[in-house]
């Protein structure tokens, strides 16, 4: 895929043909990584080296990512005003954290909502410290929202009433149900205060990386899966450059029981961009984890690429929609997944009748 | 349709006439080349096909929301054409206006829907302005200039007739019923105005226009904080380009002079736009 073999060896971009451009402007844009090509680009200062044509689409890409990372430092700015008017403490997750710390790898980075975690005592009060400062839960269905509540991880997404913007409230980085149990209490340890903020925190960067594998390699539906991962590949590179990251990552990804996340994080930014490893790093991980197996290549090397005609090839749907399965599988015991999936194709039939009926 | 290249696919063959018509003066671009654009009108694979048929746009395979009629196929086209440009040209300050130019200066008017904008745009275009855009001009913030990208101008609902009545030699494509705009025809650009698209041109008039029945036609001055006011709000990238969007439509207002142009009658319309640089300079009651 031509995209993949850019983002490995970015020094080849001023060398590709127009009709190459083409493509691999096209496969950016579905993989939502048209802002961080821009980035190697420039990082690779071959600026000049490219078409007039597609070079018209990077910056556009550019302009937009700069705004919605000033977007997202004052939404930061807004939910720390609300925590700090209730007294509550709450984490930066993913993109925002990136940003907020300034990360070589929010570079170029898109956004789509703004995830903070809270301790599960203080959800409440989170909740309805966040409704006064103008962020309310968007209607669910009642199953839905019950689902939510009882089951998950996060609450319903709130938006902004004013602004418009999505705010994912987060009392654990994974479902009460899921099968790994996580150290969630362990993710306190070593928060860093955001610069100008009072009241939010990040993650370690160990615990931030080991955050993103989670949740990327728990998700049903990868729309921003090779986005995600190529923020993995970046926190390997740029957490890596402190030689003694490494022997702590696996201190950390023990501790809190997220061995396994971070073994498919290794595997998959490997696999897709050829991320440099330490041997010792590698050789410690599979003794501990394993190897990963044929099945999750079949899947995860597919349902990883973007949704676009040129990266269709044999089983890309069938491992879609084993993705699926698995993340349900791992967030639910099997009972409560069957209940869950057959509400949820009936609720999916309603709704298809409903609208022939109105058609 | 300069300065974009589109590709363009599709399974439905009534599309074809029109197509083939209206866009019959435009260069055709090399295979092997960069295309801006990956568009498709394409059959939704439905029962519904074999008796009543219906389509919709994919842009390089994404589907569009909105499932239209096979009839409205050509204007979804050019909608879908419009949402291209709009949605991704961030290094323009884009902005819904018609824009047409003469001797290098263009005039710009930005409009809501039902002011007459594009009737006033079909007309100055038959009568020697130079076709930019009808509905989206292009600003270019590091060099001033104005971009267009000439493409068939959408009429609606009476203006069909009026243009087609003053200018019987218009080449148009039926009129559909659509459910959005009510009747829509869609008027083939001169080839001079396809052939000339890649000239920019200066910013020179930004005239709103208005269509009141039974009014006489005339311009009155208006100033450069409203103005600025309605552009920003016209522009679909104003927020998006931030302190740069500011900047860009400050520099866009302060270029040009800025007026409001009420009509009812076209030809008398056409006359006043002959002189417009002398009747702007007459009429002195600025509003601010």
């Amino acid at each position: 895929m031509l995209l993949l073999e850019v983002l490995r060896k970015p020094q080849h971009i001023s060398s590709l043909s127009l009709r190459e451009w083409d493509l691999l402007i096209r496969q950016a844009r579905s993989a939502d990584l048209l802002g961080r090509l821009w980035r190697e680009v420039e990082l690779s200062g071959q600026v000049e080296g490219v078409p007039e044509a597609p070079k018209r689409h990077l910056m556009a890409a550019k302009f937009l990512v700069e705004r919605q990372h000033d977007a997202v430092r004052r939404e930061i700015g807004y939910i720390d005003e609300a925590m700090r008017a209730a007294g509550l403490r709450a984490i930066l997750l993913k993109g925002a954290a990136y940003v907020a710390t300034g990360k070589a790898l929010a570079t170029g980075r898109t956004f789509s909502d703004v995830d903070i975690l809270v301790e599960s005592d203080d959800l409440a009060a989170a909740e309805s410290a966040l409704s006064i400062y103008g962020w309310q839960p968007v209607k669910q269905s009642a199953y839905d929202e019950a689902y939510y509540r009882e089951w998950m991880h996060e609450i319903p997404p709130l938006v902004h009433v004013k602004r418009n913007t999505t705010l994912d409230l987060h009392h654990a980085i994974l479902p009460v149900t899921a099968r790994i149990k996580v150290n969630t209490q362990g993710l306190r340890e070593g928060n860093a205060l955001v610069d100008g903020c009072t009241n939010l925190y990040v993650l370690q960067d160990a615990d931030m990386l080991l955050h993103s594998a989670t949740h990327l390699f728990h998700e049903g539906e990868l729309a921003h899966g090779l986005r995600d991962l190529h923020d993995l590949h970046l926190m390997f590179g740029e957490f890596g450059a402190l030689p003694s990251f490494w022997d702590h990552l696996l201190i950390r990804a023990r501790y809190l029981g997220l061995m396994t996340p971070l073994l498919y994080a290794v595997r998959y930014s490997r696999r897709k961009f050829h991320t440099p490893f330490p041997l010792g790093f590698l050789g410690q991980l599979e003794s501990d984890s394993g190897q990963g197996s044929i099945l999750m290549d079949f899947c995860y090397d597919r349902a990883l690429l973007p949704k676009h005609a040129s990266c269709e090839q044999f089983g890309s749907g069938l491992a879609r929609v084993m993705v699926y399965l698995r993340s349900h599988w791992l967030k639910m015991p099997l009972g409560l997944l069957l209940y869950h999936l057959s509400v949820k194709s009936l609720a999916r039939l309603r709704a298809k009748e409903d609208k022939a009926a109105t058609a | 349709m300069p300065p974009f290249v589109v590709r363009f696919r599709s399974n439905v063959p009534s599309l074809t006439p029109d197509f083939l018509t209206l866009y019959a003066d435009y260069e055709l671009a090399d295979v092997n080349g960069f295309a801006d654009f990956h568009v498709e009108i394409r059959y939704v694979p439905n029962l519904k096909r074999l008796f009543d048929p219906e389509i919709r746009f994919y842009f390089d395979g994404t589907p569009s929301f909105s499932v239209l009629p096979a009839q409205q196929s050509f204007p979804t086209l050019e909608w879908g054409l419009n949402w291209c440009v709009a949605a991704h040209s961030h290094h323009y300050l884009v902005v819904h206006a018609a824009v047409l130019e003469r001797n290098g200066f263009s005039l710009i008017m930005p409009a809501p829907p039902g002011s007459g904008k594009s009737t006033l745009c079909a007309a100055l275009m038959m009568n020697g302005w130079r076709l930019m855009s009808d509905e989206l001009t292009l600003y270019d913030r590091n060099t001033g200039h104005i971009y267009g990208h000439p493409r068939p101008v959408s009429l609606k609902n009476r203006s069909i007739d009026v243009i087609s009545s003053a200018f019987p030699d218009s080449v148009m494509t039926t009129p559909v019923m659509t459910e959005s705009k009510g009747m829509v025809a869609l008027l083939k650009p001169p080839e001079s105005a396809v052939l000339s698209a890649a000239l920019p041109a200066k910013p020179r008039w930004l005239v709103l226009p208005k269509y009141e029945q039974g009014t006489e036609a005339r311009f009155e001055r208006q100033g450069s904080a409203r103005t600025f006011a309605l552009i920003a709000e016209q522009s679909f990238n104003y927020d998006l380009l931030g302190l740069d969007g500011f900047n860009a439509v400050g520099s866009l207002v302060d270029q040009c002079i800025c007026a409001k142009f009420t009509y009812s009658n076209l030809d008398e319309a056409m006359s006043l736009f002959q002189n417009i640089e002398a009747h702007l300079h007459e009429v002195v009651s600025v509003t601010p």
